[in-house]
Order: C-alpha cells, then structure tokens, then sequence
C-alpha cells in the first residue's frame, strides 16, 4: 500500500493534497452548529447530481413526452419514486442549507477581509444555483412549472429596446415551448458541474484565508504550536479527522430531516411539489394564481413590491436583481471593528434580526397572491431588506463594540 | 442574546396570522384509508364502469391492480372491456376533439387528480351535483361550478334539487342570512356602503331517489376517492414502511456518529 502511494506521490501529489487540505488542514477548534452548513450544501450537491443524472437516464425533455416520463419515474421505474423525491426534496434542502450557510457568514462577519473573495465566489455559488433551479423547474412541465417559466422569462421582455428579442431569444420561441423544455434541460444538466468547479475554487480560496470561527478571531495571527505542529496555530486542529467525524455526525442529523421529508412528506404541505404541477402544462388555461418556488419568493415579492413606472415592469426587475447583487458589495460596507455578532453592539444584532425576518416575510408574502394589503407590506419589507446593506456602513460604524479576547472561546 | 432571537421570532407572529383563511368550497372530509384494498377494488370497478367512458388514467396500468389484491385474470374479467392487455395503460378512446365539442372542455386524465385536488375534494365534488337547467348538461356543481361534467352517477345517487339561501353582504362581508329573496332584499335596503345579495346553495333536497340509499352513496363517493387517491401515488404505503426503516437507521448511525465524534475530541482542550 505505502508502496503504491509513493508511486502515486512522484506522479501526483496525492499525500500533499491529503495533508494541505486535511490532515494538516488547521481549522479553528471553537465551530459551533452553524459550520455544519457548509459540509451539508456539498452534500446536497453531490445527491443531486447523482440523483439527476439518474433521472436523466429515463426523462425525456419533450414537450409531448416529459410530464408522463417523470410518471413513468415515479410508477414503473424501480425506485424511481425515491430518485425523484430524492431531487425535488434536495432542491429544497439544498436552499435550507445555503440559506442557513449564509446566514451564519452573515452572524461571524466571515465576509470580512481577508475572506472578501471568498464570500463573492460564494455569492456567484448561489446565483448559477438559482439559474439551476429555475432551469430545473420547467422540467416536470406542469402547469405551474410552465407558467413559473412564462413568468420569470417574461422579465427579460421588460427590458427596454433589446427585451422582446431577449425574452424570444432565451425561449426560442414567442411561449415557452417544446425549443424551450429542450434548452432548458441543456442548461439544467451542465451547471451542477459547472457549481461544482465553483465549490471547488470556493474552497481553494478557503484554505487559502483559513477558516473564520464564531469569535471572527484570525487564529493564524495568534501564538503558534499545538500538540500536532509547533508551527500551526495554537487555537487550531487538524480538519481530518477531528471535523469530519463531527462533520458525520452533522449528516446523520441532516439526514434524519431530509429522509423524513422524502419518505413521510414529500410534497411538504405543497411548497416542495405544488399541487398544480399535478396538472399537465397548458398553454391555453393560466392557473388562477402563479407563484414561484418558495426559495425564489422573497425575491419575487420585492419584483411585485415596486409599481410599473412608466408603463414598464422594468423597474421592479432592477429592483429584484440589486436585491441580489447588492450582496457582492457585502465586505465594503461593514465597517465594525470586530466580525462576530458575538462581539458586535446592539445596532448589528437588531439589524441582523430585522433582516432575518425581513427575508421570511418576504418569502411568505411571495407565496400570496397581491391584495393591496400585502403589496404595501412588501414595499415595506423591501425597504427594509435594502436598508440592512445601505444603512450598514452607518450603523456598523457608530455602533458599541465589545472587546475581541486574543485567543478562541470554548 | 437570546431574548432578541426571541423578539425576532415574536415578530413574525403577525405574519402568521395573515396565512389563516382560504377561498373555496367547504369540502367534506373523505376519511379514506389507502390500506384498505376493497375498496380500491370497489372504486377500480366503479372507475371503469362509470367515469373511463369519458377519462382515462393514462399512466396507470391495469396490472397495478395485482398490488391490491386483484389476480391477473380477475382484472382481466372485470376491468378490462376493450381487451387491452393487463400491462396496457388505462387510456380510453374518446377522441380529446370530440370530448371539448361535446361537453365544452376535454375530459381531463384522472390519474393525478388524487394529488392534484385532494381526497376531501373528489368526494365532496361526486356528492355536490343538483339539478340546474341553465346547464347544457342539466346539472350543475358547487364544488366546480359550470363544471361540464354531467351526473354520471346520477342512476345510483338520485336527482337532488337545490335549496338556495340569500346572503347579504356589506362591504365583502356577510350581515345576514334568509331563505327568501324578498327577505333579503328588504334587509339590503336598510343598509348603506356597498351591498350586494347572493344567492348560494344552502343545501340539496332529494326528488327522486336511486338504487343507493345516502349512506350508500357515500360508501360508493368514498371509494372512488379512495381509488383516486391511491392511484396519484400508488407506492405511498410502501414508501411510508420503508420510511420507518429508513428512519430507525438513520437514529442508530447518528448516535454512533456522536459517540465516535465524543470519542476522537477527548484531546481537543
């Protein structure tokens, strides 16, 4: 064996990476819950292209074939009712955990320098996700995935001058049609590979700046030597195999979830598989009521949130993509002395909690067809949801910051 | 700390409440039970006798019927007609042209009504037919009204008029409730904003009886949502039985995780 790895290691650097990247990878000991996100969103990744490209081998994108293929999945396909539960439940799950993932770089200020580039690989991470998702969604081609399409490609047509040949250009068509199902699964298919090279370089660039811990404490300019190198930071532990056997753990939990949605529940009360999406696409009869996925609604609320200007839903597109944007300039408008929330005054925490609500109101009102009621809440939450990043500079300035100890806390 | 993570999820209480509330008929509940193989049998028969005429369930086979107790040849005896064979899926032979010419709308496939529209929902609509003689068909539905679907039951159910009761509404809401529309009107006009009165089923009343007593009838409404139901997602038992399996492992493997996990951090001080 030994002998086998020295023949691989003049060859390629097989024990090098193992140690870089594992085995001598020194991460900080004091993670909490909030880093099994991480691991978990890789996980995701992997089931869904495993579980995809099992799929793939019985779905036909075909506007005339592809609802009573995936039926044919679903009924004469040996497990294939798992397979397809398996992706529709990880499209979710997948979500959760980018959402949970963020959220907790949000907490510990894990976009700070030197992590800037970091988090924007990150961002682009979850804008080619969206671009999957969305592409994914038309596949099963129900009435809700035809009409989710419509809605969303019929964006592009808002933009001035190019829109219509833009929207026909992304169809193929002057609908969503048969040229459009096609392109779509293309597309579907190639970007999990193309996230996987972006996670990839996301974690190149990790092990690059180290990993940031609850504290926001930098541990490689903190004192050196611990029980496994004299050279390595002292609040640091190797990441094999002390976090990935907590990492196994993370999983168990994360798959007791996950397998009870799939075996127990996998319509999730309608938000994971919709209802109409039962019902064959029909271009001729528009549902009375189209709303994305929940994971796009928060973005869709703030697109229905702004008024048509000037004849044009332009604006509300602008509105709904700065919304997403606006996170790549993330790392320039903190301007706090410390990372962590544990650390941060009361102006970050409160702004941190508006903002967390913000996003679930928003996601529920997404869900809800427009009342006069619900619109004026949604402009009021997008107010807020741009305000938490606008405003930050401000707030994340003035605010009352606690002493950062030297070393981790436990 | 947590105080505020509190507060914060105070705030969403609100919210909550605004989720509460929903349009739509009342729907009775079907109270069906998937495990319960006669009466997918029942509604397979029922199925074939009365609704294939017109839907199909193009994505089930016949032979699915093995898996509910049914042999080959007594699928063969008693749901198949046209001598399709028991691997064959269950379509039938009216044209989609012929149907939107004939009843004003193509009669929609059923296999996935089940998942689509609910148990409760399909019991409920079998059970809601009355006479109304605007209709081409000469019934009409509270579930799905100016549903072009005529009574096909009607020989086992009956023919039920409907008992109409006035609501008055004010603003979008209801202040009061009669049975004539004199009554109603005369409470309209002692009312300002905007008012409005609308005539809705309050109940049916049976004229002519059918082979079936109410009970009956229930029985035969319950069993085709039953067979609805289970052909939407045929493998929901199996994948419940698995799921517990699934699950039991999923515990163990987790607790052992932790133990290894407790195990390798004694020297991580």
């Amino acid at each position: 064996m030994s002998n086998l790895i020295a023949w691989i290691d003049e060859r390629f650097p097989l024990t090098k990476v193992w140690n870089e990247h594992l085995a001598q990878y020194y991460a900080p000991k004091n993670f909490n819950s909030w880093y099994f996100f991480g691991s978990l969103a890789l996980l995701v990744l992997v089931n869904q292209i495993a579980t995809g490209v099992w799929l793939a081998t019985f779905y036909k994108p075909d506007a005339g074939l592809a609802f009573g293929s995936v039926e044919y999945i679903m009924r004469d396909v040996d497990y294939g009712w798992l397979l397809r539960y398996m992706h529709s439940t990880g499209a979710s799950a997948f979500f959760i955990v980018v959402y949970l993932h963020m959220f907790r770089g949000l907490m510990y200020g894990s976009y700070r320098k030197p992590r800037e580039l970091l988090w924007i690989i990150g961002v682009i991470i979850y804008l080619v996700m969206m671009a999957t998702a969305f592409f994914g969604y038309l596949l099963p081609w129900g009435q809700m995935s035809y009409w989710g399409a419509q809605v969303i490609v019929n964006l592009f047509a808002a933009v001035p001058i190019v829109g219509d040949d833009l929207s026909v250009w992304i169809r193929g068509d002057y609908v969503i049609s048969d040229a459009t199902l096609n392109r779509f699964f293309a597309l579907h298919f190639l970007l999990p590979f193309i996230l996987a090279a972006l996670v990839f370089i996301h974690i190149v660039a990790l092990h690059k700046v180290g990993s940031n811990n609850p504290d926001g404490i930098e541990i490689k300019k903190g004192p050196k030597g611990n029980k496994w190198s004299p050279d390595a930071p002292a609040d640091g532990i190797p990441f094999h195999p002390y976090y990935t056997v907590k990492d196994i753990f993370g999983v168990g939990v994360f798959l007791i979830f996950f397998c009870a949605v799939i075996f127990f529940w996998p319509d999730f009360g309608g938000l994971f598989l919709e209802a109409p999406n039962f019902e064959p696409a029909n271009p001729l009869k528009t549902p009375e009521h189209i709303a994305p996925v929940w994971y796009f609604t928060p973005f869709y609320a703030m697109l229905r949130a702004v008024p048509p200007m000037f004849n044009s839903q332009f604006p509300g597109v602008i509105v709904m993509f700065a919304s997403i944007l606006i996170m790549f300039f993330l790392p320039w408008l903190d301007r706090s002395p410390v990372k962590s929330i544990r650390y941060k005054g009361p102006l970050f925490k409160i702004a941190l909690g508006i903002f967390a609500v913000t996003f679930v109101v928003l996601a529920y009102l997404g869900l809800q067809p427009a009342t006069p009621t619900k619109t004026l809440l949604a402009q009021i939450f997008t107010g807020l949801y741009f305000a938490f990043f606008l405003l930050m500079p401000l707030y994340s300035k003035i605010d009352k910051t606690k002493p950062v100890p030297e070393r981790v806390t436990q | 700390m947590k105080r505020l993570i509190a507060v914060f999820a105070m705030a969403l209480l609100p919210v909550a409440g605004l989720a509460s509330g929903g349009a739509g008929p009342k729907l009775e509940p079907a109270n069906i039970d998937l495990g319960n193989e006669a009466a997918i049998q029942r509604g397979a028969k029922y199925f074939v006798n009365y609704c294939m005429g017109c839907h199909s369930a193009e994505f089930v086979r016949y032979q699915l019927f093995t898996k509910v107790g049914l042999t080959v040849d007594q699928i063969k005896q008693n749901l198949i007609f046209d001598g399709s064979k028991v691997g064959s899926l269950m379509t039938n032979a009216m044209p989609t042209e012929y149907a939107a010419t004939a009843f004003g709308a193509p009669a929609p496939d059923l296999t996935l009504v089940g998942r689509r529209r609910g148990a409760d929902w399909i019991y409920t609509y079998l059970k809601s037919f009355y006479t109304d003689p605007s209709r081409p068909t000469g019934v009409n539905n509270t579930v799905f009204p100016n549903v072009g679907m005529p009574n096909v039951l009607w020989e086992l159910e009956g023919i039920k008029d409907p008992v109409y009761r006035y609501e008055v509404l004010e603003n979008g809401h209801i202040v009061a409730e009669f049975e004539s529309r004199d009554e109603a009107d005369a409470k309209a006009k002692t009312l300002e904003g905007d008012v409005r009165v609308e005539k809705v089923v309050d109940h049916f009343q049976m004229v002519r009886p059918g082979k079936l007593s109410a009970g009956e009838f229930d029985q035969v409404a319950r069993d085709l949502a039953t067979y609805l139901a289970y052909i939407g997602e045929p493998v929901k038992l199996e994948r419940q039985r698995l799921g517990v399996w699934v699950l039991l492992f999923l515990v163990i493997f987790t607790v052992v995780a932790y133990m290894m996990k407790k195990e390798w951090w004694k020297d991580v001080h």
